[in-house]
């Protein structure tokens, strides 16, 4: 419920922002630039620019950590530091490699001569970059491996007899939920097969949300409510899917059994969307809730600022810290229900005698 | 800004209908917990499941209508 | 209008190749030293517990048999016991009923002994006596016989005193 209204304040105020990109852009540069007091305070655009994805890594004031940009055009890669494409002001300011290239709304563009967006070279820019959400991502596959592999030693090392302490103590009943509540109810014997998979969707999808609730440096960046990064997993679910689907899966889609052959042509289609469906419901599922959090909580921070009175923030951080708090339920659930709904998908996919439900 | 009215209207009504089916959920998990105060945590956890699967239908008409507003 | 997607709902390719990427890496290195020994450490400890848990029911199960046996065995031998006094007490009873059965025929028998003596002796008496008022009433005769030839009433008078004499006892 909160993630939806959290859209809706969001949304109105983007549509405005969206249809007349220019002037965004002033209002984002002049948020950059740190000048939010010189006019009105643009709540969607700073929104925006919060979740986004971005080529350095803010952390305070005029402080930020320049990262890697790697872009591939029809000239080969190309790999600079992003500090080349602002100046001391964080300012866009145009790059010359092989072809000149500037940030407009956080993408690297071609610009021509006459300082406006060549499109059709930007186009073939392929973006490579190790942006904010690349590196939030490595932070958190290393976190995880230090985690695990910690837990893993303290297995082999203590035995299996002693009681888990520390850390390991932590884990080990998320896992066996894990275990007991996603493999078993919907993988059955073949549960063990899939486990290592459910297990590391679901812990990295946990503590990329939690990192993303985390608001100063190792967190911030908004990456499960990437799209980008939800499609992909969703896309390892549905390549694990359709891979490991037996005869009956597939006889299902193609040829429903115990139907009229009238029947039977007509839900072919429908089956098939479901297959690709599947996925896209997993990828927005994910995105949109995490953004949803990520907007709402910013726009109650926001409220500061619209109101332009410091007395607002006595309704705004209770809010604020209600809502986080909600977040970290939101994340834990959202890590759960994709690797609850990846178990159910591979489920329905390897069971010889199928149920017909298709859960979007 | 008409065609911004229009999508904020229609985030609301998903709004709307994820408010129904939540409250659904709520409502039949606390007639479940009264009837069985025993199974209470196990019943808890379904109605968060399930509210989170309702709240994302909602949401999927919220990006639907960012994907047309874009 | 051309439809224009929002680029927050547009996926970005590089960020999905290193999403890609770094999820492989985590699947790969998590399953290889991570997944495997934990779940086979869960395991194994659930195992553990299982096992305990079946060998103290078991040695309960056990000892619950070794009870029984100990109550069967008890009870076999109360009965046993039962039965080996009851037996004794029927051997007591026999003996007893023998014994008595034996003093009653020798006490019948000397009872019939003891009469059959009286009797013999009372027939003996009896004869004796037979013979003995035969002959005092020989004597009697005799000295009535001899009496009668001198005094008639004398004769009436011994006799009388004769006969008081003959008194039994």
């Amino acid at each position: 419920m909160v993630a939806v209204f959290s859209i809706c304040i969001y949304f109105y105020p983007n549509i405005s922002f969206s249809q007349d990109a220019p002037e965004n852009e002033n209002n984002e540069q002049h948020q950059n630039a740190g000048h939010e007091d010189t006019g009105d305070f643009d709540v969607a655009g700073t929104i925006l620019d919060h979740i986004r994805d971005h080529h350095s890594w803010h952390l305070w004031g005029h402080t930020s950590i320049p990262l890697p940009v790697i872009i591939k055009t029809d000239k080969g890669f190309e790999a600079f530091s992003s500090s080349k494409l602002s100046d001391e002001h964080h300012q866009p300011v145009i790059y010359n490699g092989n072809y000149p290239y500037k940030l407009v709304e956080g993408k690297i563009k071609i610009m021509n001569t006459d300082g406006s967006v060549d499109k059709e070279a930007s186009a073939k820019v392929f973006d490579l970059s190790i942006t904010k959400n690349v590196v939030s991502m490595f932070i958190s596959v290393f976190v995880l491996i230090i985690i695990f592999l910690g837990v893993a030693k303290a297995y082999t090392k203590r035995g299996v007899t002693s009681a888990p302490s520390g850390f390991q103590s932590f884990i080990e009943p998320v896992i066996i939920f894990i275990r007991d509540e996603v493999g078993k109810p919907y993988l059955g014997h073949h549960a063990p097969k899939y486990m290592p998979y459910l297990l590391t969707i679901f812990f990295f999808i946990w503590i990329n949300n939690l990192l993303g609730l985390v608001p100063i440096f190792p967190g911030g960046a908004n990456l499960s409510g990437n799209i980008a990064f939800t499609f992909t997993l969703a896309l390892f679910t549905f390549v694990i899917v359709n891979v490991s689907g037996k005869k009956g899966y597939w006889k299902h889609i193609f040829w429903m059994p115990g139907l009229p052959v009238g029947m039977k042509i007509f839900l072919m289609p429908i089956e098939l969307l479901g297959v690709f469906i599947k996925p896209i419901s997993l990828t927005i599922r994910l995105f949109a809730n995490i953004t949803a959090g990520h907007i709402l909580v910013l726009s109650l921070v926001s409220l500061i600022f619209i109101f332009k009175a410091v007395a607002a923030s006595a309704m705004a951080v209770p809010f604020t810290v209600f809502i986080s708090v909600i977040e970290l339920l939101v994340g834990f659930i959202q890590a759960f229900i994709f690797a609850m709904l990846s178990a159910l998908y591979i489920g329905m996919a390897i069971e010889e005698h199928h149920e017909e439900d298709l859960i979007i | 800004m008409v065609v911004g009215s229009v999508a904020a209207i229609g985030a609301g009504l998903a709004a709307i209908g994820a408010g129904i089916g939540i409250g659904q959920i709520g409502k039949g998990a606390v007639e479940g917990i009264a009837r069985q105060p025993e199974a209470a945590n196990e019943i808890r956890t379904n109605m968060i499941v399930a509210a989170a699967l309702v709240e994302a239908v909602s949401l999927f008409a919220v990006v639907v209508a960012l994907l047309g507003n874009g | 209008m051309l439809l224009e997607i929002n680029p927050l709902v547009l996926p970005d390719p590089g960020l999905m190749i290193w999403s890609a990427l770094a999820f492989l890496i985590l699947l790969f290195v998590l399953g290889k030293f991570g997944w495997k020994p934990i779940m086979k450490a869960i395991h194994e400890r659930e195992q553990g517990i299982n096992d305990s848990l079946a060998t103290a029911e078991k040695v309960r199960a056990e000892m619950a048999q070794l009870k029984s046996d100990n109550e069967i065995l008890l009870a076999q031998a109360r009965e046993e016991r039962a039965q080996i006094l009851k037996e004794a007490k029927d051997i007591k009873d026999k003996m007893i009923n023998d014994a008595k059965e034996q003093a009653k025929d020798a006490a019948t028998k000397i009872m019939a002994d003891t009469q059959l003596a009286i009797e013999n002796q009372k027939m003996a008496a009896i004869v004796d006596l037979k013979n003995q008022v035969g002959n005092m009433i020989i004597e009697v005769s005799e000295k009535v016989l001899r009496r009668e030839l001198a005094n008639k009433t004398q004769q009436e008078s011994y006799i009388k005193q004769l006969t008081d004499e003959i008194k039994l006892n």
